[in-house]
């Protein structure tokens, strides 16, 4: 067992060279250390030059998905103890390009979720003097697990089809749409199916399910994916079998 | 204004295939393609089998489970070709060829089916 | 933010790993998906047999007994036989992945993922009985 653990970073220095390389680091391995404590000790005592995000350190941020060990995680949520004797290897989050170290550009998921509109949308205002929206708690629960997002993008890091087509939608973009589709305050539904019917919207998911395994807070965007494949195809049929009034 | 593409229809019939074919096909493959021929149970024979084939719902059944399983294939196939060997240049053509193919077998079904009715 | 990426000393290169044509060869889940999606080549395979047996009903009882015949052969039976592994596999991952797609409501409860679960294998049951009696029994 020990107290100790290696890290395996990968590095990617663009001045310098074209490919990544990966440093070998000693960290000290506590019981209640993750992955992240040990790359704050690198930064900290080892390597000030290593470069990653993170935040909040407790899992709901969603800055500090990196793949470790082959998998998707939240470096903040991953206990090192899990790997000993380790070693274990910190990789950028797959999928995405990288821009130094452990850094990507997560610029494609944020333009695609502001196509969906990942917001109220109202088609009528009710005026302030009219008082607030009411909501049930059972309308509640019917979008509640969508809502846990927090925009890490494992889903994304684990999707095949992402990896293969950088233009699919994506997971994470498609249960926070539904999110607001299932919001019983939403009137967006509309707009966001133009969205999500294109070819690289809901119909370029082909189900391989890993993104609902590797989510941090059991947002399951397969279902949500799958889900609202259902409900587009009724909506393709009606509006096909009856144009208008549907 | 939605983009009218045939996908919401395919993945219709991909579904209903998918299920159709998980329901029936192993009970068939069973009987047809394991205990019949090595001889564990005994093939119905020819005059109960026509019998039972003539019969309009059988045949609305049979019809059904052969062109949508083929549907469900085509859409698979199609998929996997795409997303799994990265045929992407190819897609037009594994598309037609594909669904193609399972128009052709489900006319066929419908052909045989009406001639055994 | 464009989509250019021209590269300047402000805007160094990014590295964009290339995924490899193998990608499913690398997660025994990614594996687990491509044999699920190849196990459609075993339904289409035996739905081309359903076809023939199907033609040689109708071209009478000889060409009945020959199919039985040829369906006895060593290679068929053991196509068959890897069909039925595929058609088990296909039925099980696809009762896994319907309910995730349908959310049944019955008044203003869902009904759980395990009741739609228990009912597919319900009714798959039911299905594979009747078929069986169909054709032994009767």
């Amino acid at each position: 067992m020990g107290d100790r653990i290696t890290l395996q970073v990968a590095r990617y220095r663009p001045e310098q060279e074209s490919e990544a390389t990966y440093d070998e680091f000693e960290v000290p391995c506590p019981k209640d250390w993750v992955v992240l404590d040990g790359l704050n000790h690198v930064k900290d005592r080892l390597d000030g030059t290593l470069a990653y995000r993170w935040s909040c350190r407790m899992g709901i941020c969603g800055s500090c998905g990196m793949t470790v060990n082959g998998e998707p995680k939240l470096t903040c949520a991953t206990f090192l103890s899990e790997y000993a004797p380790g070693p274990v290897r910190v990789e950028p989050l797959r999928n995405f390009p990288v821009i130094r170290d452990l850094i990507v550009d997560i610029g494609d998921f944020m333009r695609k979720l502001v196509r969906v509109k990942p917001w109220i949308v109202r088609q009528v205002e009710k005026p302030l003097s009219a008082g607030e929206y009411l909501q049930t708690p059972d309308e509640l629960e019917e979008y509640k697990q969508f809502s846990m997002c927090i925009n890490c993008m494992l889903c994304y890091a684990a999707c095949p089809i992402y990896g293969l087509d950088p233009k699919f939608i994506g997971p994470a973009v498609i249960a926070l749409a539904q999110r607001y589709n299932l919001d019983n305050r939403d009137q967006g539904a509309a707009a966001r199916m133009e969205v999500l019917s294109e070819h690289e919207g809901i119909w370029g998911c082909t189900f391989v399910g890993e993104c609902t395994k590797v989510c941090p807070k059991h947002v399951d965007p397969a279902g949500a994916i799958q889900r609202y494949k259902l409900s587009a195809a009724v909506d393709s049929m009606k509006s096909f079998f009856l144009p208008r009034g549907a | 204004m939605i983009k009218r593409h045939p996908e919401p229809v395919l993945w219709m019939l991909f579904s209903a295939g998918g299920v159709v074919s998980a329901m029936l096909l192993p009970v068939l493959v069973l009987l047809f393609g394991v205990a019949f021929p090595l001889g564990l149970l005994d093939p119905p024979d020819y005059a109960q089998l026509s019998a039972l084939l003539a019969n309009p719902l059988t045949g609305l059944v049979m019809f059904s489970l052969c062109a949508l399983s083929l549907f469900h294939w085509a859409h698979r196939f199609r998929h996997t070709l795409y997303d799994g060997l990265q045929i992407k240049h190819l897609n037009e053509v594994i598309a037609i060829v594909s669904y193609g193919a399972a128009v052709a077998g489900s006319t066929l079904a419908a052909y045989l089916l009406w001639q055994l009715s | 933010m464009d989509q250019n990426h021209a590269y300047t000393a402000y805007h160094p290169r990014w590295l964009r790993p290339h995924v490899s044509t193998y990608w499913w060869l690398e997660k025994p889940a990614y594996l687990a998906f491509i044999l699920r999606e190849g196990s459609c080549m075993f339904v289409a395979w035996f739905t081309v047999y359903l076809l023939l047996l199907l033609r040689a009903i109708q071209q009478g009882q000889a060409a009945y007994e020959a199919f039985l015949a040829w369906s006895a052969g060593p290679v068929v039976v053991l196509v068959n036989i890897v069909s039925f592994a595929f058609l088990i596999f296909h039925a099980i991952t696809f009762f896994q992945a319907a309910p995730q797609a349908m959310v049944v409501h019955v008044g203003h409860r869902r009904l759980p993922a395990r009741v739609l679960l228990a009912a597919h294998y319900a009714a798959w049951a039911a299905a594979s009985i009747v078929v069986f009696w169909l054709l032994t029994g009767a």
